[in-house]
């Protein structure tokens, strides 16, 4: 008996699957240098394309010259709005129902805007090019306050000043974009005038911004003989690209074939469309040469997807003992130039509507007005499902704000109010179906685990002591329990451009045994390669170690959706359990054939299939595959394949609970984070080291955000981060040590019960590493302070409390 | 980041530098280790037509300790800085701000002459050269002198240095006593949201002699010769580091930017060098004249 609990162990060891920390096989080449990455890649005859950006934030543009860089050796071409105008490329349209300047047409509206486009043969001529250029311009008056824009007379968007409607319903005023709301209004303002107690505040998130470490950039080759486009890129969703590129350029899409080839790190920036690709492909097209465009540091910061500035208004009553009785949100969203949020369809302001966060709240309000202003366009999910690291930074405020309204401790606030676990599937006030969670279990794991109650003790003697003048040190103890809604989404109500949010997988088991898996998503650093080949071994019985995931080339991937929002695991992961379990199906009938055997009669077993009551009696996998190419089955078809594009039905919900203990110099400003723990739930675990790699890097953006990482902008809307210098981006030295824990809550409706996690971490991490500084100060009078809490930032809080003398 | 075009020159002595600089005039810059130049090249501010590179300059190599005074090559690097354990014997001071200079990488190749020769005020060895009263040994078509690096800053990026010179050697004596560089800064690679460099002597209970400089609180380094008088005959208790640390805020006079206000700048100004002051009295006492 032993013997065959041994050979089971050896078995499912060796096949890699489900909750095996395996190695990621992505690190060989990256760790070598090897990896393939846009600007690695290069063909010959190669032209290069480079930028002329405004260097003012609104401006006419009264004449572009161009003949001398026409005249410097090497350059091939200058574009301009106008030569693009006659194909229809001088806009394009935007992921949320807008539309964006490709190159400027008539004036630019933000720092940084696309003006010309040179194609030289050299990137360095290219560069000289951009020099050569010169651009008239006549200033306008710039708004970058997105309560400003909409009470100026400024039009800033001079091409839709008419336009009463936009693409979410009526605009207010000409610098407006779109009214969305959730919920009941008026029930909950009865609510909140109802109840005992109410605390209001206006929540800031600034604008900050993915900065991956690779920029943004494309190669278009258009071969003139076949009509065929090819078109590597860094797209987060390249089958999403490439039915963009059959629009807009009216190329058929099977004439188009767009490739992601490794990508480093994307975290929302990569989702969009921008003027560099489409100038990349026009120029390709002009000139019939392959066409490289990569934007430097700076280009990135200023010109691609921002993320969050949400002015988030909120009231929250409750009643004297804590319980939560209402929740009204207003959101005053700066877009920028245009409104290129990438967003499913049907919702402009993401999911911001499950600003209810994880507590029961039995009526509540979302409305969010979306305004232009001199500022970049953008509006991406950095590192979170859309819009959800600022639902869960407001809601986590205002629980701190509310307990302070309270007199009452946060933690407690917040077990009181948790949804219970009993109450899953959870329909929240805002319409949103929760599918599984235990708060209380990971909560109370979470506090036991760093002590919560000798903190508080340590905290308040350290209190004492400050205030007895023997030290000048504070302690913050920063508290967040997050619900994540990511795996966008189900088809009914999810769509991009109308591609509804489905994802797919495609398996070709080959004769000897081993196979290769195709998904619509594609990896940024996730480990793809790694976790999806290990679903697909449990599934199968195939090892991981004898899969090939491949991604991102539309040629041979199936149709997808891509990857941001987590929704490669909830998403793709679930189309690879379900066509894995196609091919487990086919391939009982044959083991069974084999066997001699009812369908019926044999059983799955890790990597084989065995008659019922025979132990000795099987086929592995192996031999399946074999059998499935050299033999007639009756009644099947040869070979062994599957394909499964899955629709979810639901999102899923993943959850934590972060403690973080901080040391806070007062007179300095400086954090010191003693102590960071995250308990993450993101149901079943595919590979736990992933996840803590996952957690780790998830947890130190949201140290760069909270502690000091903005986008910042002067009254001349001159973009004052504009280089790492200024752009915090968080090393090693920065970053504290993690300590992780997890429960395991498996999604109800996910095949594998898998949530995602790569978001989480960030989600829950901002608003624990804010509170962290907020709580330190609360025994003086502080209510709120916005982020990012910079050295500066933390001392003008002191200061302002008098804490200075 | 695309630098505009330009003709590489890599001498093997100063002779041959300094020739490609007479020739070229305004059109040549050396570069050393290339942290700032570079940068500046690839954003188009500075355009180099010629661009000397003094890593072939043997002679700018090498640090020297001999009779009480301390000499370090123009071209050796903060890496070595770091790790001369003779140097760090006479002068910890030097090991412990060239640590505070950006990471590993950066200091393979930055250089101390790079660092000081620049103007840069954001750059933290002219300060701690200043606290040391170092002498800076220029070399042009004249032949050489000595600057002391308290004269040589006369605004940002601007100094007493002529286009035809360069900088060949730092100089100074053996310091007294203790010393400390506090910086404050937002991450590594950041310059100083306010530095302080203080060596001080100590006989007995009393401090004997003192040097304070602070780093990118004005547009220049500044030597505080107050705010040093202000320790001088004291046992540097909390009224004397006070009476300093206000001596020094009448001496700079920094401005606001993305690291913050000017109200905070002066306060964390004052707060580290109090630390500094601290921190190089302890070192005193153990290392009494």
């Amino acid at each position: 008996m032993n013997e065959i609990i041994q050979d089971k162990e050896i078995r499912a060891a060796n096949l890699k699957g489900l909750g095996c920390s395996r190695r990621r096989v992505e690190d060989a080449r990256f760790t070598q240098g090897k990896g393939n990455y846009i600007d690695d890649i290069k063909l010959p005859g190669m032209l290069y394309g480079d930028f002329v950006r405004s260097p003012f934030a609104h401006a006419r543009v009264k004449s572009i010259n161009t003949d001398a860089a026409m005249a410097l050796d090497g350059v091939v071409a200058v574009l301009t709005a106008k030569d693009l105008e006659p194909l229809s490329l001088h806009w394009m349209p935007t992921l949320a129902g807008d539309k964006q300047m490709v190159l400027a047409d008539g004036k630019v509206l933000f720092q940084g805007q696309e003006v010309a486009f040179v194609v030289a043969n050299d990137r360095y001529v290219a560069a000289d090019a951009v020099e050569l250029i010169e651009v008239e311009y006549e200033e306008l008056p710039v708004i970058v306050d997105p309560f400003e824009a909409m009470k100026s007379d400024v039009v800033l968007r001079e091409d839709i000043a008419d336009q009463k409607e936009g693409a979410h319903g009526a605009r207010k005023h000409h610098n407006h974009i779109f009214f969305w709301e959730a919920g009941d209004e008026t029930a909950t303002d009865q609510a909140i005038e109802a109840s005992d107690i109410v605390a209001e505040e206006t929540v800031y998130y600034h604008r900050t911004h993915p900065c991956p470490l690779e920029t943004c950039g494309s190669i278009a080759s258009m071969d003139k003989v076949n009509g065929k486009l090819t078109l590597w890129g860094t797209f987060q969703a390249p089958h999403v690209v490439r039915t963009v590129a059959s629009l807009l350029s009216g190329i058929e899409e099977h004439n188009i074939r767009v490739i992601s080839p490794d990508i480093g790190g994307g975290f929302g920036n990569k989702v969009g469309v921008y003027p560099g690709y489409v100038c990349s492909i026009v120029a390709s097209i002009v000139t019939g040469k392959p066409v490289k465009w990569v934007e430097d540091r700076m280009e990135n910061l200023m010109s691609t997807a921002f993320a969050r500035d949400y002015w988030m208004k909120g009231r929250i009553s409750a009643t004297r003992e804590g319980k939560i009785t209402g929740l009204h949100c207003h959101v005053t969203a700066n877009h920028g130039a245009f409104d290129s949020c990438a967003d499913p369809t049907k919702y402009p302001a993401g999911f911001m509507s499950v600003c209810t966060g994880s507590y029961d709240i039995p009526v509540a309000y979302l409305g969010v007005d979306g305004v232009y202003t001199n500022r970049a366009p953008g509006g991406v999910a950095y590192r979170c499902s859309f819009r959800v690291t600022e639902a869960v930074y407001f809601i986590e405020r205002m629980i701190e704000v509310l307990a302070i309204e309270l007199n009452m401790d946060s933690a407690e606030l917040r077990r009181i109010n948790f949804i219970r676990k009993e109450q899953f599937p959870y329909r929240s006030a805002l319409g949103w179906e929760y599918d599984s969670g235990d708060y209380h279990t990971a909560w109370d794991r979470a506090l036991k685990t760093v002590g919560y109650e000798d903190l508080r003790r340590e905290q308040a003697e350290r209190l004492e002591s400050f205030r007895l003048g023997k030290t000048r040190s504070l302690m913050g103890i920063g508290l967040s329990f997050f619900t994540e809604i990511v795996g966008a989404g189900p088809v009914k109500n999810c769509d991009i451009l109308g591609m509804g949010m489905f994802d797919s997988c495609e398996i070709r088991v080959h004769p000897t045994g081993s196979a290769i898996a195709r998904l619509g998503t594609i990896n940024q650093g996730q480990g793809h390669a790694t976790t999806f080949a290990q679903i697909m071994a449990s599934e199968t019985g195939i090892p991981a170690d004898s899969i090939t995931i491949e991604e991102g080339d539309t040629d041979t991937a199936p149709y997808g959706l891509g990857t941001y929002g987590s929704r490669s695991t909830p998403v793709a992961g679930a189309a690879m359990a379900m066509a894995g379990r196609k091919i487990r199906a086919k391939a009982q009938m044959i083991a069974a054939y084999l066997l001699e055997v009812h369908d019926d009669d044999v059983d799955f077993d890790i990597d084989r299939f065995v008659v019922k009551g025979a132990p000795e009696r099987f086929k592995t996998m192996k031999e399946i595959a074999f059998a499935a190419y050299n033999q007639a089955i009756p009644g099947l078809e040869p070979g062994l394949e599957a394909v499964s594009y899955y629709d979810p039905p639901n999102m899923t919900y993943p959850f934590g609970a972060y403690v973080c203990v901080m040391d806070i110099d007062v007179d300095t400003g400086v954090a010191d984070i003693r102590r960071f723990f995250a308990l993450d739930d993101c149901g079943t675990r595919i590979n736990p080291m992933i996840i803590e790699g996952q957690v780790h890097g998830g947890l130190t953006e949201a140290l760069a955000v909270a502690m000091g990482q903005e986008l910042a902008y002067d009254d001349m809307g001159n973009v004052k981060t504009g280089t790492l210098m200024d752009f915090f981006l968080p090393t090693a030295w920065e970053t504290p040590n993690y300590e992780t824990d997890h429960t395991v809550t498996p999604s109800p409706h996910h095949p594998i019960g898998a949530k995602g996690v790569g978001e989480s971490p960030h989600v829950g991490g901002v608003p624990c590493l804010s509170n962290a500084v907020q709580d330190a100060f609360r025994p003086f009078g502080l209510r709120h302070a916005d982020m990012p809490h910079d050295h500066w930032r933390i001392w003008k809080m002191a200061s302002e409390l008098e804490l200075h003398g | 980041m695309i630098p505009g075009a330009f003709d590489y020159h890599r001498p093997r002595d100063i002779g041959d530098v300094l020739a490609l600089l007479a020739e070229h005039g305004d059109d040549a810059r050396v570069i050393a280790g290339g942290h700032s130049l570079v940068p500046m090249m690839k954003l188009r501010v500075a355009e180099v037509p010629h661009l000397i590179d003094l890593q072939d300059v043997e002679s700018l190599r090498g640090i020297g300790i001999e009779n009480g005074c301390v000499t370090i090559g123009a071209m050796v690097t903060q890496h070595e800085l770091v790790n001369d354990a003779m140097l760090f014997e006479v002068a910890p001071i030097l090991r412990e701000a060239a640590l505070q200079i950006a990471d590993p990488q950066v200091r393979y190749m930055g250089t101390i002459g790079g660092n000081v020769a620049n103007g840069d005020p954001g750059n933290d060895m002219p300060g701690v050269l200043q606290c040391l009263d170092a002498q800076l040994v220029l070399r042009g078509p004249d032949g050489e002198r000595e600057v002391a690096a308290r004269d040589f800053y006369e605004a940002a990026f601007t100094t007493m240095r002529h286009d035809s010179e360069i900088l060949t050697e730092i100089r100074f004596g053996i310091p007294k006593g203790g010393s400390a560089y506090e910086k404050q800064k937002r991450k590594i690679g950041d310059y100083a949201t306010a530095a302080a460099a203080v060596v001080l002597a100590r006989e007995g209970n009393l401090c004997s002699a003192a040097s304070i400089a602070m780093t990118n609180l004005s547009d220049t380094p500044v030597w505080s010769a107050t705010a040093a008088e202000a320790l001088v005959g004291s046992m540097v208790d909390d009224a004397a580091i006070s009476k300093s640390v206000d001596c020094m805020l009448n001496d700079i006079d920094p401005v606001e930017d993305n690291r913050g206000s000017i109200a905070f700048k002066r306060h964390v100004a004052g707060i580290i060098l109090g630390r500094a002051i601290k921190r190089a009295w302890n070192g005193a006492e153990g290392r009494q004249t």
